[in-house]
C-alpha cells in the first residue's frame, strides 16, 4: 500500500502505575480511513485512543513509553499540546455538549483559538453543522439550549463542535453506543462521508459497525494488538484463532 | 399479616417525619408573628418613614427622643458589602484551587483547615478582630481602628469558609465530559475553568455568595467588638459603624418601653432584609439556568 502513514506507533508502552494498559504497540494509521480498534472492555483501545491526542495525561500515575509520530513528529516530546489536540480532535462516548446553547457549542472551539468576527464565526458554525448533517434540523433555533436536543442530535453537535476547529484527524470512542439504531446510522453515513477530508479512528464495541464503516481494523486482547489489517481480511479471513472467536462473538 | 403491619409501621414514621418538618415551620411562622406583634406598638407613636430614613437615634431622650435607623441599615450595607468585596474573589480563587488545581492530598488539608474555620465561634474573630485587625486599620489608615474597614475585614473571613466550600461543591460537581470535551479542543486549562466549568458551576456560586451574604447581615459579636458601635452614620472606611444587629444587641439589655419596641422592629427590618435576599438568590439562579 502506498498510502501516507498518518499516525506511526513504535513501541508505545503505556501503564497505570504498575499495571500495563498496553504492551509494545506498533501500529500505522493510514491518511483518509478510517480505522477501528475493536477489543473486549479493559483491553486498550480506549487507552490507546487517548494517547493520540494526549487525553491520557490527565490521568495521574500514567506512564507512556515508546514513540507515537504523527505527521514524523512525536507528539510525547516537545509538541504542543495544544496544538495538536486542535489537529487531533475527539468525540467521546456519552455526549458531552456543553450548558450553552447551540450557536455556542459550535462557535466555543474557534472563539478559544481566538475569532472574534461574528461573520467569520457565523459562517464556521454553518459550516460545521452542514458537516455533522444538523444544519437543517437546528438552523432555526441556533439559541436554544444545547442540552434540549435529542440523544443523537447531541452527539451530532459533538462532532459540530470538533469540525469547527477544522481538525485533521477525528478520535472517536464509542460514539454511538449510547445512540438509538436510527441516530446510529446517521452517525455512520457520516462517518463514511467524513473520511473524504479526515481521518478516523473510531473505537467500537459494535461488530457490525467496524465491519461498516472501516477501512482497517485492529483487534485488541489484554493489551496487546492480536491482529490488524483491511477490514475485509480481519472479518473474511482472519488469521489469528482469537480474532476470529471475538468477531464471531465466542467471547468478549 | 405482615406485609400490613409493616405498612401501618411506615405511616407511622411518615407522621413523625411530618411533625418533625412542621416544627420548623412553625418556628418560623412563631418567630415572625412574635417579632412583628412585639414592634408593632412602636409604631403608633412614630411613623415608618421616621423611623426608616431618618438617622436621628435617640431613644432615651426626654426631650427629643428619636427613633431614626437609617445609619443602622446603612451601616449594615457597608459592612457587607466590604465583607463581600474581599470574600467573594478571595472564596472563588480558593475554590477553583481546592476543587481543580491541588493534590488531593493537599485538598484535605486545606478542606479541613477551612472546615475550622468555620467552626471558631464569632466571639474569637472578635478577639482577633480587636487584637490585630483593628490595630493594624488604625497604624495604615488612621481613625480608631474601629471602623467599617475592620468589621468588613472580620466579616469577610467568617464568610469565607461559606463561599468556598459551596462554591467548591459547584465547581466539583460539574460533569467531568465538560472538562474533557474542551481539553479535547485544544483549551487550555485556564480557558476550560473560565469559560466552561465557572459558568456551569454559577448557580451554585451565587448560592454560596448568597448564603455568604446573610451570614455577614447577620453577624452580632464579632462586628460588635470591632465596629466602634457609634450610633452615627458611617462617613468612610475609617468611620465607627453601628449595624441592625449591634442596635439590637447594645441596647436590648437596658431598653423599655417604646425603645424596646423600636429594637423589635430593628429586628424586623433585618428580617426583611434577609428574606430579600433569599428571594433574590433565588430568582437569580432560576434565571442563571435559564440562559447558560
Amino acid at each position: 500500500m502506498s498510502e501516507a502513514v498518518k499516525f506511526n506507533i513504535r513501541d508505545l508502552t503505556v501503564s497505570y502505575g504498575n499495571f500495563k494498559a498496553l504492551h509494545n504497540v506498533n501500529m500505522d494509521i493510514i491518511e483518509n480511513k478510517v480505522t477501528a480498534l475493536i477489543g473486549p472492555s479493559g483491553c486498550g483501545k480506549s487507552t490507546f485512543l487517548k494517547t493520540l491526542n494526549r487525553m491520557n495525561d490527565l490521568v495521574p500515575n500514567i506512564g507512556i513509553e515508546g514513540r507515537v509520530l504523527y505527521d514524523g513528529k512525536d507528539i510525547y516530546s516537545g509538541y504542543d499540546v495544544i496544538t495538536l489536540r486542535k489537529q487531533v480532535g475527539m468525540v467521546f462516548q456519552a455526549s458531552n455538549v456543553f450548558p450553552m446553547s447551540i450557536y455556542n457549542n459550535v462557535a466555543y472551539g474557534p472563539r478559544i483559538h481566538g475569532i472574534k468576527s461574528k461573520k467569520r464565526l457565523d459562517h464556521i458554525v454553518e459550516e460545521s453543522l452542514k458537516k455533522a448533517a444538523l444544519w437543517d434540523e437546528v438552523k432555526d433555533r441556533l439559541n436554544k439550549d444545547a442540552l434540549s436536543l435529542s440523544g443523537g442530535q447531541q452527539q451530532r453537535l459533538c462532532l459540530a463542535r470538533v469540525m469547527a476547529v477544522e481538525p485533521d484527524v477525528v478520535l472517536m470512542d464509542e460514539p454511538t453506543s449510547a445512540l438509538d439504531p436510527v441516530s446510529t446510522v446517521q452517525i455512520e453515513d457520516l462517518i463514511r462521508e467524513l473520511k473524504e477530508h479526515y481521518t478516523i479512528v473510531i473505537v467500537t464495541h459494535n461488530m457490525q459497525q467496524a465491519a461498516r464503516v472501516s477501512d482497517f481494523t485492529v483487534f485488541f486482547l489484554n493489551g496487546e494488538i492480536v491482529e490488524m489489517g483491511s477490514t475485509e481480511d480481519i472479518f473474511y479471513n482472519p488469521k489469528d484463532k482469537r480474532t476470529e472467536e471475538y468477531i464471531t462473538g465466542r467471547f468478549g | 399479616m405482615l406485609g400490613r403491619e409493616k405498612k401501618e409501621h411506615q405511616s407511622y414514621i411518615e407522621i413523625v417525619l411530618f411533625i418533625c418538618a412542621l416544627l420548623c415551620v412553625a418556628a418560623v411562622v412563631i418567630i415572625t408573628i412574635f417579632v412583628l406583634v412585639s414592634a408593632l406598638p412602636l409604631f403608633k407613636e412614630v411613623r415608618l418613614s421616621d423611623f426608616l430614613f431618618s438617622t436621628h437615634w435617640l431613644p432615651t431622650s426626654r426631650k427629643d427622643p428619636g427613633f431614626g435607623i437609617l445609619s443602622f441599615i446603612i451601616g449594615s450595607l457597608y459592612v457587607t458589602f466590604g465583607a463581600l468585596v474581599i470574600a467573594v474573589p478571595l472564596g472563588i480563587a480558593t475554590a477553583i484551587f481546592l476543587a481543580e488545581m491541588s493534590t488531593p492530598k493537599m485538598a484535605e488539608v486545606l478542606g479541613s483547615a477551612v472546615q475550622l474555620l468555620a467552626g471558631i465561634p464569632s466571639v474569637i474573630y472578635g478577639f482577633f478582630g480587636v487584637m490585630v485587625i483593628a490595630p493594624k486599620v488604625r497604624q495604615l489608615f488612621g481613625g480608631s481602628g474601629y471602623s467599617v474597614m475592620s468589621a468588613s475585614i472580620v466579616l469577610a473571613i467568617m464568610i469565607l469558609p461559606t463561599i468556598i466550600s459551596i462554591s467548591e461543591v459547584a465547581i466539583s460537581a460539574v460533569p467531568k465530559g465538560y472538562k474533557e470535551a474542551s481539553l479535547s479542543l485544544g483549551a487550555s486549562k485556564w480557558q476550560t475553568i473560565f469559560k466552561v466549568i465557572l459558568p456551569a458551576a454559577r448557580p451554585g456560586i451565587l448560592a454560596s455568595i448568597g448564603l455568604g451574604i446573610g451570614r455577614a447581615v447577620g453577624e452580632t459579636t464579632a462586628v460588635l467588638m470591632v465596629g466602634g458601635n457609634a450610633p452615627i452614620m458611617p462617613k468612610g472606611l475609617t468611620s465607627m459603624v453601628r449595624t441592625l444587629t449591634m442596635n439590637i444587641a447594645t441596647d436590648m439589655g437596658y431598653a423599655s418601653g417604646l425603645h424596646r419596641t423600636a429594637l423589635f422592629a430593628t429586628g424586623g427590618v433585618l428580617f426583611v432584609f434577609i428574606m430579600l435576599l433569599n428571594i433574590f438568590v433565588q430568582v437569580i439562579q432560576k434565571k442563571v439556568k435559564k440562559d447558560i
